[in-house]
Parts: C-alpha cells; sequence; structure tokens
C-alpha cells in the first residue's frame, strides 16, 4: 500500500518540506494541510512593500504568491483545511470538518500566530500583522492624517511604524520594555534606530508601556462591546489618541492540536539537530518539525534548544527535517545534520539592516566598521560569546560587506563541534 | 548546460543567491548582483537553492 506523509501547514515552511521531501526521494503520496485559503506566500512584504501599495486582493496574492520547484509534483494542498488533534500513536488527524485523515510521516509546520496586548479595552479598531488579510485591511485604514500607535519594537513592529509613517500617517511607536529591535541588534544599535526612525517622523515613547486600551467615548472600557478604540494609555497615565492601533509584541507557536501526545510543547515543538519530534522516550523516527513553529538545538552557539523565527528558516529546516523523515520512515540511518547559520533582514525607510548568526546571545559587541549612533550612513556590529564572534549585523551596507563579514562568523565555527574536538 | 534570468526590477541586491550558488551568482564591490546566464547541469541543485532563498523571487530557471 502506498504510504502518507501529512504536513500540517501550508505556508513556507510546509511547502518548502513537501519539496525537499521529493528531492530526498520519497515517491509515495504527500499531503499538506493549510489553515489558510490562499497558496503558500512570502510574509515578509506584509510589513513592508505590500503594506505600502497592495494593490486589488488579488493583485496582492499574485505579488507574495510563493513559486514551486518544478521537481514538486503530486503533491495534495488542502487549504482552509486546520488540524484540529493529532494521535501520534495511532497515527491520525482529526481536520477542522471532522475527517480523520491516517499518515505514515508527519510534518509539523504550523507557524506562529501573533501575541495580543492583554489589558482591559476594546478589540476593534486593534490591528495585528501575519496574515495577507491582516495586510489588506490594515492598509484600507492607513492614510495620511491617520493617527497610528504602534505597540511593540521588534521587526514587525518597527517596519510598520516605518511603512504607515511613508503613507503619511502620525505614527507613534510605543516601546515597552525594550529599544527598536534591541534583542537582535543590541543597546547601541538600538538606540542609533530610534534616532533614525526620529528623524524619519516616528515617534518614539520609550520604557512605557501600555496599560489599557482607551475606547470611543472616552469614559472607561467596556471589553465585550463593539466600541472602537480611540487610543492607548501607558503606565506613566499618559494618554496617546489613535485612530488605528497595530498590536506587534511578539508571537505564540500553533501547537495546541499537538497536546496529549507526551511532547514538550513549552515554546514550540522540541525537536533534536535532525528536526525530529522528541517525545516521552526520545526523538520519534516519524515525526518531525519545520519552520517557526520547530525548537531545535542551536549547534552554532551551543547555548540549548530554541526556536528561529527567521524566513531563511523554513528552507533551512525542512532540508534537515525531509532527509531524517524519509530515513525514519525506510528504517534508515539518519543522515549527519547540517548546522545552520540563520540569518535575517529588515528593511525600514529604505535602510536594510542583514544580520548572520546569533547576535540576541551576544555578551559583548564591537563596531567592526561605521557609527551604530548613524546607521542610516553605513555600520557593521560584531557579536561574541566565550571569546568567539557568533553574529554579525550590517546596516545600510552593500550586500558584498555582508557576505565579508558573514563568512568571518561561519570561519568562528560551530561551538558544538569545537568541543567535540 | 542550463539558464537562467534574473528580472533586475525585482532584483533587490540581497545577495543571499551568492551564497547558495557562488559559481553563478556575485555581490560586487558595489553590492550588485553580477551572475552567469548560462551554468552547467552540475551546478542545478545549487541553482534550485538560490531561487529558493532569493527573498524576492527574482531568478528564473529557464525550460
Ligand atoms: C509581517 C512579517 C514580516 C516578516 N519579515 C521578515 C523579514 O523581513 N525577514 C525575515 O528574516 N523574516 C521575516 N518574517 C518571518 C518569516 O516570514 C517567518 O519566519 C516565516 O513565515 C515562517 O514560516 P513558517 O511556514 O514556519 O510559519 P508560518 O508562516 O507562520 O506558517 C504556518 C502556517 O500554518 C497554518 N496553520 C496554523 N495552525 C494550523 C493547523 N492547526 N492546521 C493547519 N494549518 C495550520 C497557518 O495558518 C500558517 O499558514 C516576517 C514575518 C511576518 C509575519
Ligand atoms: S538573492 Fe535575489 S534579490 Fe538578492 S541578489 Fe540574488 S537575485 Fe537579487
Amino acid at each position: 500500500m502506498t504510504r502518507r506523509i501529512a504536513v500540517a501547514g501550508a505556508s513556507m515552511g510546509g511547502l518548502r518540506a513537501a519539496e525537499q521531501l521529493r528531492s530526498a526521494g520519497w515517491e509515495e503520496d504527500i499531503v499538506v494541510l493549510g489553515q489558510e485559503s490562499h497558496p503558500p506566500y512570502n510574509r515578509p512584504p506584509l510589513s513592508k512593500e505590500l503594506l505600502a501599495a497592495p494593490g486589488s486582493a488579488a493583485e496582492a496574492l499574485a505579488a507574495v504568491t510563493l513559486r514551486q520547484r518544478r521537481t514538486a509534483t503530486g503533491i495534495d494542498w488542502r487549504l482552509g483545511a486546520p488540524v484540529t488533534r493529532a494521535d501520534l500513536s495511532a497515527r491520525t488527524l482529526t481536520l477542522a470538518t471532522g475527517e480523520e485523515l491516517a499518515y505514515d510521516g508527519l510534518v509539523i509546520a504550523t507557524g506562529l500566530r501573533p501575541a495580543r496586548v492583554e489589558v482591559p479595552g476594546p478589540r476593534h479598531g486593534r490591528h495585528v500583522i501575519r496574515t495577507i488579510d491582516d495586510t489588506l485591511g490594515l492598509h484600507r485604514e492607513l492614510c495620511p492624517g491617520t493617527r497610528v500607535v504602534v505597540v511593540g519594537a521588534g521587526f514587525i513592529g518597527c517596519e510598520a511604524a516605518a511603512t504607515a509613517t511613508s503613507l503619511g500617517c502620525q505614527v507613534t511607536l510605543v516601546e515597552g520594555g525594550s529599544g527598536p529591535m534591541e534583542r537582535p541588534l543590541g543597546r547601541r544599535l538600538s538606540d542609533g534606530v530610534r534616532r533614525f526612525l526620529a528623524e524619519k517622523g516616528v515617534h518614539c515613547v520609550s520604557g512605557r508601556r501600555v496599560v489599557e486600551f482607551l475606547s470611543e467615548t472616552g469614559d472607561g472600557y467596556d471589553a465585550g462591546s463593539h466600541l472602537r478604540c480611540a487610543g492607548v494609555r501607558l503606565s506613566d497615565g499618559t494618554e496617546v489618541p489613535a485612530d488605528v492601533v497595530i498590536e506587534a509584541v511578539g508571537s505564540k507557536p500553533n501547537t495546541e492540536w499537538l497536546a496529549g501526545n507526551g511532547l514538550d510543547l513549552a515554546d514550540g515543538v522540541l525537536c533534536d539537530e535532525s528536526m525530529r519530534v522528541i517525545g516521552a522516550r526520545g526523538a520519534l523516527p516519524s515525526v518531525v518539525a519545520v519552520g517557526d513553529v520547530a525548537r531545535y538545538p542551536d549547534q552554532r552557539t551551543g547555548t540549548g534548544a530554541r526556536r528561529v523565527e527567521h524566513w531563511a528558516t523554513p528552507a533551512d529546516t525542512a532540508k534537515i527535517a525531509a532527509p531524517a523523515l524519509v530515513a525514519g520512515l525506510n528504517g534508515e540511518a539518519v543522515p549527519e545534520p547540517a548546522a545552520p547559520l540563520p540569518s535575517f533582514w529588515t528593511d525600514i525607510f529604505k535602510i536594510r539592516i542583514q544580520g548572520v548568526g546569533s547576535p540576541a546571545l551576544a555578551e559583548r559587541i564591537e563596531v567592526l566598521e561605521g557609527d551604530p549612533d548613524r546607521p542610516a550612513a553605513g555600520a557593521a556590529l560584531g557579536y561574541y560569546r566565550d571569546g568567539r564572534l557568533i553574529g554579525a549585523v550590517t546596516c545600510a551596507l552593500p550586500a558584498d560587506k555582508q557576505l565579508h563579514y558573514r563568512k568571518l562568523v561561519t570561519d568562528a565555527g560551530v561551538a558544538a563541534r569545537l568541543a567535540a574536538v | 548546460m542550463r539558464t537562467i534570468d534574473v528580472d533586475r526590477s525585482l532584483c533587490d541586491n540581497h545577495g543571499q543567491c551568492a551564497i547558495a550558488a557562488p559559481e553563478v551568482f556575485r555581490m560586487n564591490t558595489d553590492g550588485v548582483l553580477e551572475y552567469e546566464p548560462t551554468f552547467d547541469d552540475a551546478l542545478l541543485d545549487e541553482v534550485e537553492e538560490a531561487i529558493d532563498v532569493c527573498p524576492v523571487q527574482a531568478i528564473f530557471l529557464k525550460d
């Protein structure tokens, strides 16, 4: 009988997994189950170009739909079919329709959803950015003069603030506990980015949190009502009025459907170096995870398992997971896994910040070139841990510079392997 | 031999292709992409990889 690999999640991770399964020689069935009704599409433009100018819904989707490898044939795409439950011992999935689907191998690629700002106040008029529908809905509300409050200053918050400003909105960025992109970039460069955002017209509010969403009437809030959110109250009591609020305060892994199977779902799905999911008695031969939802050992820094929420992760992890799953299903030895080098980029007001490695784990940061206080004029920083270069970030530098610094990080080696010799 | 085409109106000089397939793609000292439009079949895997990692999907494999 033909065997079946089920892929849960039909975004970039699900697509790259399906492609890599074919490349790894899997000729039997592949079925991909996706919650969204759209085919896999590219998310980075959702807070950048597409938010600025999406065109019609059809044009927007065409602009971001991911091209599929020509070798990825015979894949059964079931879109708009979320998985609600998995029974890993019986090897069955339950879909929202109630249908049960048996599988031999499973790929977990259900990604993340935005976390929300959990404070009292009306819901209406508050946006998040994760799907193309989010972007289309938000774009319609961003007009010249619109007062926008962005909550959270990570990549998506900073990008949304920049895009809204470029559309003529008056934007306040409520940073919360840490500065613009401070976790990946470090304090000094983050301060430089804040200065740059301010020069471009973004009003940055540091060191204060949102404690309440204000309602239209201005006299208190009513969480259950249809009242529209009219602004935010900050931890020091200040009120910032707003026509539109964008929440960009991080994300939550979509793992509820995996509950009850004895997996470690503390933060995404725990995997080994080969992306095989760890069960109660060790790595499972028939279940792998890819993309943003996977928590896997960081071999390069040797600092334990973590999730890597970058665009390059779905492709990097699918290349490791697919051959491991095929080997597991065929009872063969799992190939030696690569140690992927994480990388990310962000574009704000036409400057590009690119990073490689794990700058967020640095103990010490050094300026390699330029001036981080003026990031738009070009700068590069090195991030060190245990005296070893584990990451590099370039700002507004040409790509060949980025390749140069990337090589320095690669040459610094893989901690897990350095320790082994 | 195989042929590729990079749509220059899409290419944003990210440089990811030059990491995946350095024999075919390289970034010059101005940070601008240079590439070989034709390449040996043996490099197909690498080029497919470059196509995957281009954030703006600017690289097209012809026939
Ligand atoms: C606005 C935005 C901008 C970004 N910009 C950048 C950038 O500039 N640079 C960068 O490096 N990275 C960026 N990223 C990150 C990058 O897009 C992600 O790392 C990437 O999308 C991860 O892909 P994934 O397939 O693992 O997860 P996702 O894209 O989250 O896909 C998971 C899919 O699974 C589906 N799903 C969830 N639960 C179920 C279920 N139970 N059953 C079936 N399907 C389910 C979801 O609907 C979704 O379609 C950005 C992300 C966003 C949202
Ligand atoms: S990866 Fe894409 S955008 Fe970047 S240089 Fe290559 S073709 Fe251009």
